[in-house]
């Protein structure tokens, strides 16, 4: 996504992001960023919080309206309501799922030689987490 | 209780591909620096797209991802996100004013916090091929942003 932002910007069209990953944007470098400190999922705010999403939805406006040059991040002030172990658990590898996770990369490489076989082109960025 | 600190998302994406015993790490896209476009004229005057990385749920949009252009009214009920990796152990994307918030556009633009919510919004695939996300995508959104005269775009991935 944060290339096609990059595309519109580099076009014209003045963008914002709101997002929950901000090693992978700012690595990426875009214009304008708002960055949402929540599980991937929810980055205009948490399920059935009507209050939060619209907060956030108006922080990235004043963000589009505001941020004078490229590169402004700014970030929400909210945080997950069940916690922070969310954080440790994404994309977890230890002794508990090493082998459950080798199978898993032996099946899904065997389906992905199959859809190339079948002229697939496109891949899923990244997936199954 | 877990202690408060950014994930380290690249980081974690390489590990648990290497543990699927993927040899190659993902290159993800690193510039110098960013473009950056002015606001073509006050936001209480602009029309704004939303573009979001889910697919609409519909047979067509689980079967084949691709950039499409959908009508923003009615709002949809549902969108496709089960190919996108979100944190699905704890949250889920039923509700989606959580990343799709077109009503809440909609009431704002009321408000006028913008000018207006453009007709409809867009759909971009997530890629391993960075090639086809500058190539063909990002053209593809581009036009349908200029067909559908937007001023400005809000970028919302899961």
């Amino acid at each position: 996504m944060s290339l096609v932002s990059r595309h519109l910007e580099e076009n014209g069209i003045p963008t914002v992001i709101i997002g929950s990953a901000l090693d992978i944007v700012e690595h990426c470098r875009v214009a304008r960023y708002l960055h949402t400190d929540y599980p991937l999922g929810n980055p205009c705010g948490a399920p059935g919080d009507a209050l939060s999403q619209i907060g956030i939805v108006q922080q990235a406006l004043k963000l589009l309206e505001e941020a004078e040059g490229p590169e402004t991040t700014r970030r929400s002030t909210l945080y997950w309501r069940d916690g922070d172990d969310w954080r440790d658990d994404y994309a977890r590898v230890d002794d508990s799922n090493r082998e459950e996770l080798r199978l898993r990369g032996e099946q899904r490489r065997r389906r992905q030689l199959a859809a190339k076989a079948a002229g697939e082109q496109r891949a899923p960025m990244i997936s199954e987490v | 209780m877990g202690q408060k600190y950014d994930v380290p998302y690249m980081r974690r994406t390489r590990d648990y591909y290497r543990a699927q015993g993927y040899e190659k790490d993902y290159e993800w896209a690193c510039h110098d620096e960013a473009p950056f476009a002015p606001l073509p004229r006050p936001l209480r005057e602009c029309r704004l797209g939303l573009i979001t990385t889910a697919m609409p749920d519909s047979v067509e949009g689980r079967e084949k991802r691709r950039v499409r252009a959908c009508m923003t009214t009615p709002t949809p009920h549902s969108m496709h996100t089960d190919e996108l990796s979100w944190h699905k152990t704890v949250t889920h994307t039923r509700d989606l004013g959580s990343f799709l918030p077109l009503n809440h556009l909609r009431n704002m633009a009321r408000s006028g916090f913008f000018g207006s919510l453009s007709g409809r919004f867009y759909s971009v695939p997530t890629e391993y091929s960075k090639g086809n996300t500058r190539k063909k995508d990002a053209p593809a959104v581009l036009a349908l942003c200029r067909e559908d005269q937007l001023d400005v775009a809000m970028l919302v991935p899961l």
